[in-house]
């Protein structure tokens, strides 16, 4: 090895002596995360590669069967192999009702980020706030507040049939339509704020100079508003994206029993369905989808930030 | 007025009314919960005079007094343990060289923030079925340690923010004056990130209070927290007494974090 001159040598052990004081604060926190969180999942990686046990639990014996049973299903007496129908459905109902809620919460959360933005410097803070508190209140009571009210004698049914608009109750409450409604409404907050954050920064003058120049109002917002606020509108979208994908309370609340999503799914395999395998190869995939949404996000932040420079 | 002149460069038409709906949209089906626990009657839709049975009824509950310390239990001493975990870390990751595997800290911190709850939910779950299975034990720690986890990085943010707006050079100018260290960190870094350590605080404990899936899945029979009692609550009819308990929490909830927001607007 080389010999470092004494000098560079104390500045190395003062540098090491920083990286350890570094480690020795964070170890606290880390091993409580890697206890309680990130450890954890390996687990479920392990689990997903078991048999399971016949009252729930597992067999310790390698089996695939549980990837297999992930979309895949076998039938019993002739051994045929096909579609998991039920399972499919399920995929397709969490995908499309995240996009749907995703696209929802984007079309009416942008103008709502765009007016808080133009609002004077003294009442934007009191908007802000607005949108703040129902992001840090319990999303369970939000959910329940809209249960009450699509229900069929909440105040929606009641109010319509009240103004003999409707003679018997819409059945709201337990269809995709309400999973929607509640995705969107709780969500809401997760789009505005990071569109928002984009948008205080955005120079106005911009905006005049276009005018100045002719653009009509349409052509400034495509031309000249939308690319400049599009990492929030990308950041807000995948804070969207991603809790819908794995909601379980919403669905489980205003879907009722039928109208299961992902989330549902997996917990059904630890409780009625007792197949603890198969629920951590969904889980597994469910993390996979978030994981590829993610990676997706810092691509396209990155190549932003690229075309910016 | 001349057409030129009430033209608003900042203007999009339609939008105003979008944003005023959404506002309404937010903030309707929350004031009816509110409305409907004062309810005289058993409705959730017919208003029959102002009442305050609903809360007595929760109050004399004994399911909901026991959901209801065993949230304060669980939700203060999973704040406190994570907030200070946490400023440890703050202090670890912040003003001083970037030190090799940081980055993974970093990913460490954030990892519940970026998981689907429902997968930590299932991962605790066969992990604690296997420690219950050796150890034998039952309690609260579970539930504790879980929430911990997630409420470390609301506590890590609003620390970090706060340590990274401070100016280093009382710090500096402490050192010069002889003292040591930990008088340095005592005297004068600490009550300056205490506003950070307090909304730090304030975050983890209502994140804590209001979890629902982690806590499904976690808990032993029997330790149903507030949000799991309400979640139970579902299979029966619904009468008002759950707009009550909401209404509660909803309220506490909205001071916590008001008190955050000042707390983070004071700067130092």
């Amino acid at each position: 090895m080389q010999r470092e001159a004494p000098q560079q040598g104390l500045v190395e052990a003062a540098r090491r002596r920083v990286a350890r004081q570094g480690w020795l604060l964070c170890t606290p926190a880390l091993i409580i995360l890697v206890f309680a969180a990130s450890g954890p999942l390996l687990i479920v990686l392990v689990y997903s590669f078991l048999a399971p046990g016949d009252y729930g639990g597992v067999r310790w014996e390698l089996s695939t069967e549980a990837w297999f049973n992930v979309l895949l299903n076998r039938d019993i007496f002739s051994g045929e192999v096909g579609l998991a129908d039920a399972h499919l459905s399920i995929f397709w109902r969490s995908l499309s009702l995240s996009v749907l809620t995703t696209i929802i919460t984007l079309l009416l959360g942008f103008p709502t980020a765009y007016f808080i933005a133009t609002r004077p410097r003294e009442t934007r803070n009191v908007w802000l706030f607005l949108v703040t508190i129902p992001f840090w209140t319990n999303l369970l009571i939000r959910t329940f507040a809209i249960m009450e009210v699509i229900r069929s004698e909440g105040i929606v049914n009641t109010g319509l049939i009240g103004l003999g608009l409707i003679g018997q109750p819409i059945q709201m409450l337990y269809t995709d339509f309400a999973i929607l409604l509640g995705m969107a409404y709780v969500y809401l907050p997760l789009m505005v704020l990071p569109v928002y954050a984009a948008m205080e920064r955005f120079d106005f003058r911009l905006v005049e100079a276009a005018y100045d120049l002719y653009a009509t109002r349409w052509r400034v917002f495509t031309r000249v508003i939308l690319p400049l606020v599009k990492p929030g509108v990308i950041a807000g979208s995948i804070l969207v994206f991603i809790p819908s994908l794995g909601a379980y309370v919403t669905p489980r609340v205003l879907g009722g029993g039928k109208n299961m999503m992902l989330g549902n799914l997996i917990e059904l395999q630890f409780g009625a369905g007792r197949n603890w395998p198969l629920g951590a190869a969904l889980s597994i995939t469910l993390l996979a989808i978030v994981m590829a949404a993610l990676i997706f996000y810092v691509r396209m932040a990155a190549r932003n930030e690229a075309g910016r420079e | 007025m001349s057409e030129r002149g009430g033209f608003s460069i900042r203007r999009m038409p339609g939008f105003a009314t979008v944003a005023l709906a959404v506002f309404f949209v937010l903030y309707a089906p929350i004031l009816v919960l509110v409305v409907f626990s004062f309810n005289a009657g058993v409705s959730i839709a017919n208003w029959e005079g102002f009442s305050l049975q609903w809360y007595a009824a929760a109050w004399e509950n004994r399911q909901v007094q026991d959901a209801t310390v065993r949230s304060v239990i669980v939700a203060t001493c999973a704040s406190l343990t994570a907030t200070l975990v946490a400023t440890m870390a703050a202090l670890g990751t912040t003003r001083r060289r970037r030190f090799r595997g940081q980055t993974m800290v970093y990913a460490l911190i954030n990892e519940p923030l970026m998981v689907p709850e429902i997968v930590t939910g299932i991962a605790l779950l066969i992990m604690f079925a296997q420690i219950k299975i050796v150890t034998g034990y039952t309690g609260l720690g579970y539930l504790i340690i879980a929430h911990t986890a997630f409420c470390i990085p609301f506590a890590y943010l609003p620390i970090r923010a706060r340590l990274e707006g401070m100016d280093l050079t009382l710090e500096t100018a402490a050192g010069d004056l002889y003292a040591t260290p930990w008088r340095t960190f005592r005297r004068v870094t600490l009550p300056l990130l205490m506003p950070g350590i307090l909304a730090g605080l304030m975050l983890a404990f209502v994140i804590s209070l209001d979890d629902v899936v982690i806590t499904e899945l976690v808990k032993s029979a029997g330790q149903d927290t507030l949000p799991t009692y309400m979640l139970g609550q579902l299979r029966r009819k619904i009468t008002p007494e759950v707009n009550a308990i909401s209404t509660a929490l909803l309220a506490i909830s909205i001071v916590t974090v008001t008190i955050f927001f000042l707390l983070n607007r004071r700067k130092a």
